[in-house]
């Protein structure tokens, strides 16, 4: 019998444009937690589509226990063994605990009839064996989000896999639960389970992982064991890399007046939870105030809050001395609020729209493009996109003409970008301003970015990338759990003592 | 009293009937605004068969089957709305409206080539009611929402089919079929739709002609949302709608009633819907997927 | 390699794929085909399908042999409320709304058009005001929909469909209850529309056509101007194609949705004026749905939602209603009419099928690339472009 659990060896494959794996290896021990460690767009969960099958690799091979194993499909995953437990759960939400444990494979009696009880049971003791406290015929409308997930993990357990994989277990649960969680894994370890857990907090890695496999930009860092003695720093350090600076010309930066204030404000998301807390934090013109975090940790609702999109619940958002707190989007936008969105298919760009109507989307009422009896002058609009493609460098197929849907990411930012700066804000929300780009168009955003800083625009960046807060801020502020947990200036802090910070260790701890 | 009660039976039984089916169809995911269209189709083939049987000679056994070949040519029909919407990823109101056209002309079109007039020729003698004065298409209504209840929520392929519709992503996850599922609840509503057809044509007239089903498929398409996609508030609100079908009838024999317009008990039923959506609308209790074409690998 | 990909010329099949008027030319020969076929299958002669549509554009009659142009004139006035009721569904589609309401949009103008022609003394230019009113009360009957949707999130499909059937019952309670009764033959009708109130005939005598037509002409143009030239339609047309991006943008999505529901109404609400006004000198009371706003749906759908695809798309739809009756001489069932509607929209909405198609093919292609150059995925991005 082979030592190991899960051997992926190997392991490359790239998406048009991107490399997401590299060359990677994975390999579990049988009876071990290994941690696989990385930040977002590491290449972490493309490995693990990978595992089960959901697109094959370019290169590389998979062993399970020791067996190379052809897995075509997440059926096969699971006939090997391996359970996974999502970051977005599958669960049924008017379904039953047991009913979501058993779909697909449903206990039934003679006459073909559902019967629910001999499962419910075996639910019930599952959860009682592995410390789970879920019960078996609650609903999952009614349970918390973190019994969803030791739901999502009594199915593996139900379904008798060695092997469970936890995909960013801890993202959406509270301390409380985390700690629980860290139980659990515990105790399926010692029950004889094998647990790959994957995430990007040093902590919970500390607390339970025996070994851990660091991925960065798609390529394998290398494994080390934890043990008691290994430092939170050497690991930070493995995860975010030295920080590489793309050269940017960047001038001492030189700041003005109050731009942004934002005084304690609370926002609540869809579902009525509080995921930005009392939170207050100043942009100055001329500055770019970088927002260091891990995703959730409640910058997309703090970035709703200030461009208007969802409603404050307490607080005030004051922008170049006036209260902004609760004018309307188009008032926001009129007053030199820019937002360059984290969803830029979602939020930033009408794809069914041509390159000029998007370039002009945010004014295109405006006297400039509009004439007697509200008719566009498309000449006009025309004349500022050609110029925008022209100053911005946007390739598209037929310029000013080119549905902005069939542009490549780079350009589509492009095109954000240009409106966006085009529009003179006084003040610009950036969210992920480089997600999913190629290295030539992420360089020539973040030059955009550092310009409108020198003209003296106030800049607030959110990024779940270390490298492009450090690279562009001049203040960071790291977030945890919807509030600032320490705002410094550049270069006061390194990148593994903010890595520390945004894996929710204060900032005293981190000294 | 008892020919009231007689009378919102006979009327509420194929709503009942045809909304079961859309139940079962949008549980799965798929939403079926053709549900008009395969009633017709329904009620045309049946008062056909009927006819031509009777004519024959054939005797009452004729009615039983043209209530099934009334089922399985609009179930046939309906595997066009199916092959749409799951397999081809169509906007699904689009094909339903398409089903709905196209049931209006092949209904007359059939009518012409056998009979050479725009309707069926009437036929002598449709169901007959019971000793207790009801029609054998209220007991083949209770049959129908009583199997769908049990399949639904008693039977393995129920859980099935109810986790398409909410999540299919889920079903897909533990190997279940969403395609196959899908196919079935759209070939369940074309099944029921068409018997639902022939049951309404059997009792309530003489004959086919083309206003006969007159929006009742999108009546039960209500009730299904109306009844917050469940069979007994599907049944309630089947009852509710029939009985305010009935109520025009039923006016115009009451004297106390006889001085109210009969179009302002028509109009009742869909604006209490309509009302209903509109108070309702806070909480949504419509199948999570239904509408959405799934495409596999999404979350 | 970016410019030489520029200058090849799109092969047929991918032009084909991607051109939503050249699929649409497709749809429609496909559904004659297939009631061509359902002829065969009978064993009627299908040219009888074409020399009927023929003698229902041009006039010229395959019988007597002569010219009539009264045929082209009724024809022309035929495709009047398939024209208004496809812009009427097309304006709500451009916004994202799927409005099956302009059948009941459409009963409401012709009720509102209905009561001013009644129990307004006639006067010259009544038939002004008619339609002003029709186009109010229809925008009013489509704006509730747009106001529900926006402020309680219901189901503009759902919502509508009941509001047809209440329009449907409200014309005969209005009519039959509440206005001047006929003086003579009095089952089912009011009093006669005031003299003021009728559409003037007018070019092709004898024929139905009459200046309603003008009207319709109007109504493409208004369509295609706001839709296309404004600052409203640039709205309108954001919300639609993308409701999270245009709110984002400071566009007032809810707004534009009661909006653009209002102005879809008002479309079939002129209809409803113009076929009351121009067709029948006594009024009888509609008891049954005329179709047209159905229809109206087929007609936007084969139209791809523009002002010029609605006109020609109405016009064929006129055309095959005027073709109908002439069939009907030939001994061609007429029905097969309707089943070339039918299957027109069930072939439309296959259309999506088609996208899956032209994906993979772009898909495929983007892999061949790859496999050519052999190069690394950088290289790759460029060949994208």
């Amino acid at each position: 019998m082979s030592e190991y659990a899960i051997q992926m060896l190997g392991i490359t494959k790239t998406f048009p444009g991107i490399i997401a794996n590299d060359n990677v290896n994975l390999e579990v021990r049988k009876n071990e937690v290994l941690a696989i460690l990385g930040e977002n767009g590491a290449g972490k969960s493309t490995l693990m589509s990978v595992l089960f099958g959901a697109y094959p690799p370019d290169a590389g091979k998979i062993l399970i226990n020791g067996k190379e194993e052809k897995i075509t499909d997440p059926n096969v995953a699971t006939k090997l063994g391996i359970g996974m437990v999502h970051q977005h759960f599958k669960l049924v939400h008017n379904y039953t605990v047991t009913e979501n444990i058993v779909l697909g494979r449903e206990p039934r009696n003679k006459a073909g009839i559902l019967s629910l009880k001999d499962a419910e049971k075996r639910v019930g003791e599952l959860s009682d064996k592995y410390g789970l406290m879920v019960d078996p015929r609650a609903k999952i409308d009614d349970i918390t989000v973190g019994q969803q997930q030791r739901v999502e993990i009594l199915k593996t357990l139900y379904s008798d896999s060695d092997i469970i994989i936890l995909d960013e277990p801890t993202a959406v649960l509270t301390p409380q639960e985390i700690d629980e969680l860290m139980e659990i894994i515990r105790t399926l370890k010692k029950e004889g389970k094998t647990i790959v857990l994957i995430t990007h907090k040093l902590k919970e890695i500390m607390a339970v992982a025996d070994r851990c496999t660091v991925l960065r930009r798609g390529k394998y860092i290398g494994t080390i064991d934890i043990t008691p003695e290994t430092s939170e720093q050497e690991l930070a350090t493995m995860m975010v890399g030295r920080a590489v600076k793309f050269d940017i010309d960047k001038a001492p930066c030189n700041p003005g007046k109050v731009l942004l204030e934002i005084k304690d404000i609370t926002v609540k998301d869809s579902m009525g939870v509080s995921k930005v807390k009392d939170l207050s934090l100043s942009v100055r013109a001329g500055e770019i105030v970088g927002i260091a975090g891990v995703d959730g940790n409640g910058q997309t609702e703090l970035l709703y809050a200030l461009s208007g999109l969802s409603k404050v619940e307490k607080g005030q958002i004051i922008m170049d001395g006036e209260d902004i707190t609760n004018l309307s989007i188009k008032e926001r936008i009129e007053r030199g609020l820019g937002h360059i969105p984290e969803d830029r298919q979602k939020h930033g760009l009408v794809g069914g729209f041509t390159v000029a109507e998007n370039c002009v989307l945010k004014d295109y009422y405006s006297d400039k493009y509009t004439g007697r009896m509200g008719v566009l002058k498309y000449g006009e609009i025309t004349k500022h996109s050609d110029a925008l493609i022209e100053q911005f460098d946007i390739r598209s197929g037929q310029g000013s003409v080119t549905l902005a849907g069939s542009l490549s990411g780079g350009n589509q930012q492009k095109v954000i970008v240009a409106r966006e700066i085009s529009l003179s804000p006084k003040v610009l929300l950036v969210a992920q301003p480089t997600r999913g780009l190629d290295v030539g168009a992420i360089e020539y955003i973040r030059k955009r970015l550092v310009a409108e800083r020198d003209k003296g625009r106030a800049i607030l960046l959110v990024s779940f990338e270390l490298d492009e807060i450090m690279n562009l801020c001049d203040r960071i502020a790291a977030i945890s759990k919807g509030q600032i947990v320490g705002v410094f200036n550049e270069g006061e802090k390194t990148s593994s003592e903010i890595g520390l910070m945004m894996a929710g260790i204060k900032s005293k701890e981190a000294k | 009293m008892i020919g009231t009660i007689s009378t919102i039976m006979m009327l509420a039984a194929p709503i009942l009937i045809i909304a079961t089916g859309g139940m079962i169809c949008e549980r799965s995911g798929v939403t079926n605004v053709g549900l008009d269209g395969l009633m017709s189709i329904g009620a045309c083939t049946a008062a056909i068969v009927h006819q031509l049987m009777e004519a024959a000679g054939v005797g009452r056994i004729s009615l039983t089957v043209a209530l099934l070949v009334a089922a399985l040519v609009s179930m046939l029909i309906s595997v066009l709305h199916a092959i749409a919407s799951v397999d081809l990823k169509a906007d699904q109101t689009i094909s339903g409206t398409g089903i709905n056209l196209l049931a209006a002309g092949i209904t007359v079109f059939a009518c012409q080539r056998i009979y050479g007039t725009d309707r069926s020729t009437e036929f002598k003698m449709g169901m007959v009611k019971d000793g207790l004065g009801f029609y054998p298409t209220l007991y083949i209504a209770i049959v129908v929402v009583v199997l769908a209840w049990f399949l639904l929520y008693k039977t393995p392929f129920g859980m099935h089919l109810r986790a398409c519709g909410e999540h299919p992503a889920a079903a897909d996850s533990v190997g279940i079929n969403v395609r196959r599922i899908r196919y079935i609840g759209v070939l369940s509503s074309g099944f029921l739709g068409g018997l639902a057809g022939g049951c309404a044509v059997l009792t309530q007239t003489i004959q086919y002609t083309n206003t006969f089903v007159n929006g009742r498929g999108f009546i039960a398409l209500a009730a299904v949302a109306f009844g917050r996609w469940t069979p007994l508030g599907v049944t309630g609100a089947s009852l509710l709608f029939g009985t305010s079908l009935a109520l025009s009838t039923i006016s115009a024999m009451t004297p106390a009633l006889k001085a109210i317009p009969t179009q302002v008990f028509n109009i009742i039923p869909y604006l209490v819907t309509l009302i209903a959506l509109v108070i309702f609308s806070g909480r949504d209790y419509a199948p999570k997927a239904v509408g959405i074409p799934y495409e596999k690998g999404s979350s | 390699m970016e410019k030489r990909i520029k200058k090849e010329k799109k092969p047929f099949i991918d032009w084909f794929l991607s051109s939503n008027g050249a699929t649409s030319v497709a749809v429609v020969i496909l559904g004659f085909l297939a009631g061509v076929v359902l002829l065969l299958c009978i064993g009627k002669n299908p040219m009888g399908l074409f020399t009927s549509i023929g003698q229902s554009i041009f006039g010229k009659s395959s019988k007597a042999g002569g010219w009539n142009f009264r045929t082209v004139g009724d024809t022309l006035m035929f495709s009047v409320p398939y024209v208004l009721c496809g812009l009427s569904m097309a304006f709500a589609n451009r916004v994202g709304l799927f409005n099956i309401g302009a059948e009941g949009q459409y009963t409401m103008g012709m009720l509102a058009a209905h009561i001013v022609a009644v129990c307004i003394p006639s006067f010259p230019g009544q038939w002004l005001l008619c339609i002003l009113v029709a186009l109010l009360v229809g925008a009013l009957w489509g704006g509730v929909v747009g106001f529900l949707k926006a402020k309680y999130k219901v189901s503009e499909v759902v919502a509508t469909i009941m509001l047809n059937y209440v329009a449907l019952y409200l014309y005969p309670l209005i009519c039959l209850n509440l206005l001047p009764e006929a003086t003579v033959n009095k089952s089912g009708r009011t009093a006669d529309l005031a003299e003021g109130s009728l559409l003037t005939k007018i070019l092709f005598e004898g024929s139905n056509f009459n200046i309603g037509f003008i009207f319709m002409i109007l109504a493409v143009v208004v369509f295609w101007f706001i839709m296309e030239k404004t600052r409203l339609g640039f709205g309108l047309r954001a919300t639609g194609f993308n409701k999270n991006a245009a709110r984002c943008s400071g566009i007032n999505d809810t707004g534009n949705i009661t909006l653009a529901m209002a102005i879809s109404g008002a479309f079939a609400g002129v209809a409803g004026a113009i076929i009351l006004l121009g067709s029948v000198r006594y009024s009888k009371i509609l008891t049954a749905q005329d179709n047209y706003g159905f229809m109206g749906i087929a007609v936007a759908l084969v139209g791809n939602s523009k002002a010029l695809g609605c006109l020609l798309a109405g016009y064929l739809f006129g055309v095959l209603k005027s073709a109908y009756s002439i069939m009907q001489g030939l001994g061609i069932p007429k029905e097969v009419v309707n089943i070339i509607q039918g299957l027109i929209v069930i072939f439309i909405s296959f259309r999506s099928g088609l996208k899956l198609i032209e994906d993979k093919r772009s898909k495929a292609k983007i892999r061949s690339i790859k496999e050519k150059s052999g190069e690394s995925p950088k290289a790759e991005k460029e060949a994208q472009k």
